[in-house]
């Protein structure tokens, strides 16, 4: 924890009460403003909330969520202000990482007559957080999209939301209040003790900055939990961390459309595909290679190549044209025994987005050694993009045989790309 | 060879196998929807759902029993890092 934001987590003031956010519904989470870096990976720069919610129906109460266990204390104040522990008839487990599970151990403790709801990919990882024993057996009930738990006027329903972004992950929906309790859906790391959207700071970049951290990876299981959610007549969103969402919450179900969608499959023509190239040249010999790799995989018709030199651009807008691309062509020099550095730069900057059923291919000029083309062939592989073909290494300056046979490459590989159109059975041999 | 054929159902695509290839090894490179972790049979994330040929996949192993038994898979659920292909079947993600 920087200086500063030791001061900023001393000043933390009303503690110990619940705050009401829709009728019987309260937040009893807890704030973290001190917190700079989250998960090692993630930066915040007013650190985060762990919200946790308690609905209070006819019948019992029930806790939706905790928090991370250094948290607990003001959890345990703040659910004190509102219920007693005997009238705790529901714990439900959205998600199960330990900044939502580490008051849960205490909790059930407290409440020992509550049952856990979680959803069914969550068992695994429910027994790893409570380690059971034959003498300490674990009860709870395992649930999914359709099935619902009634607290006497108030029902709760499940929504199986998986890979959002566990297996676990589920969201749970409170019909009467129209409240939707997404867990890290729709979430960000933003600490503003006001709490709802419309009385906070502006938190746009920390919501986008969280979907592409994420969500992004899965965003093929973002569009199914969308098709969940749109439909629900929501009033307010009640995400794990940063601001509760009150204030127009469909907004940000239809900017999570938006973040899910790929844009260049809205400007491309309908079947066509994209083949991207990106090199490094030192003597321009590479940077020829390209050019005729180029022309080669442009003769095929379908396919839209793009050419970068990745000396003339910055990593992340490549990360998104990679995302919205079909294959991926890496071009390097070799400078001793290794490929240039931003083509690492770039290669270990694609765990945020899903490269399944992307093709692969390498090619480089080199001077006297070469090792270039398989390291990066290597690494393409263990991204686990194909590569359906043999890297291309030439010697120094390209002749004009040695650049026709770039063209056949670029050919071979937009060959490769509309081979693999659906529907068509494809031999595993081939699949490189 | 004994060859078999395991179709995609999620991407629409058919590979052609020698008979006991596993599944995981088809879904990686085909770039099919299925989600791995770790790859040894442990964590159930590559779960997936056996639309047709149930039983022309091995059979599963105890501890892929077990680890089915823990995730609730339904009846025709299998681990794909663990399920090898004997012959034609069409997987999807559970």
């Amino acid at each position: 924890m920087s200086p500063a934001a030791s001061v900023i987590a001393r000043d933390r003031s009303d503690q110990d009460r619940a705050v009401e956010v829709a009728p019987g519904v309260h937040w009893i989470g807890a704030l973290d403003p001190g917190l700079r870096t989250f998960d090692i990976i993630l930066r915040t720069a007013n650190g985060t909330t762990y919200n946790s919610y308690l609905v209070r129906g006819e019948e019992g109460v029930a806790v939706i969520d905790t928090v991370k266990a250094e948290f607990a204390e003001d959890f345990f104040a703040r659910l004190e202000s509102v219920a007693r522990y005997d009238e705790i008839r529901v714990i439900v487990l959205n998600h199960l990482e330990p900044d939502h599970t580490g008051a849960l151990p205490e909790l059930m403790r407290r409440a020992p007559q509550a049952q856990l709801y979680i959803s069914k990919r969550a068992t695994p990882m429910l027994k790893a957080l409570l380690k059971p024993r034959d003498d300490r057996p674990l009860t709870y009930k395992t649930v999914g999209t359709g099935d619902e738990v009634s607290l006497g006027g108030r029902t709760l329903r499940f929504l199986h939301t998986p890979f959002l972004h566990w297996p676990d992950t589920q969201c749970t929906w409170l019909a009467e209040e129209g409240v939707l309790f997404s867990g890290d859906v729709f979430g960000c790391h933003h600490c503003d003790a006001r709490l709802f959207n419309d009385l906070c700071g502006d938190f746009r970049f920390a919501f986008d900055y969280y979907y592409a951290h994420i969500m992004r990876p899965f965003k093929g299981y973002v569009v199914d939990a969308l098709k969940l959610i749109e439909p629900l007549p929501i009033k307010l969103i009640a995400p794990t961390h940063g601001p509760i969402l009150r204030d127009r919450p469909r907004r940000y179900v239809t900017r999570y459309r938006e973040l899910s969608t790929p844009s260049l499959a809205e400007r491309i023509d309908q079947g066509e595909r994209s083949l991207i190239i990106f090199y490094m040249s030192a003597y321009g010999s590479t940077a020829r290679m390209a050019e005729a790799i180029r022309a080669g995989a442009e003769e095929a018709g379908g396919i839209r190549v793009s050419l970068y030199d990745l000396e003339g651009g910055e990593i992340q807008p490549f990360v998104d044209l990679i995302e919205s691309a079909d294959a991926l062509v890496l071009g390097s020099p070799t400078i001793n025994g290794d490929a240039a550095k931003p083509i690492w730069d770039l290669l270990s900057s694609l765990a945020v987005i899903d490269l399944k059923g992307k093709l692969g291919a390498a090619f480089g000029s080199y001077g006297w050694t070469g090792e270039a083309v398989k390291m990066i062939e290597d690494r393409l592989r263990g991204l686990k993009l194909r590569v359906p073909v043999a890297g291309l290494r030439i010697k120094l300056i390209p002749t004009d045989e040695e650049l026709e046979e770039c063209r056949d490459f670029g050919r071979a590989l937009a060959g490769a790309l509309v081979r693999g159109e659906q529907g068509r059975v494809i031999d595993f041999a081939d699949l490189g | 060879m004994a060859k078999a054929k395991i179709t995609f159902s999620d991407i629409e695509q058919t590979v052609n196998v020698p008979a006991g290839t596993r599944v995981i090894e088809v879904s990686e490179r085909i770039g099919a929807g299925i989600i791995y972790g770790c790859r040894e049979g442990d964590c159930g994330t590559c779960m997936m759902h056996v639309e047709e040929g149930w039983n022309n996949l091995t059979e599963p192993s105890v501890l892929e029993e077990k680890v089915l038994r823990e995730n609730m898979a339904s009846r025709h659920d299998r681990l794909a890092c663990q399920a090898q292909i004997l012959g034609d079947c069409k997987v999807k993600p559970a």
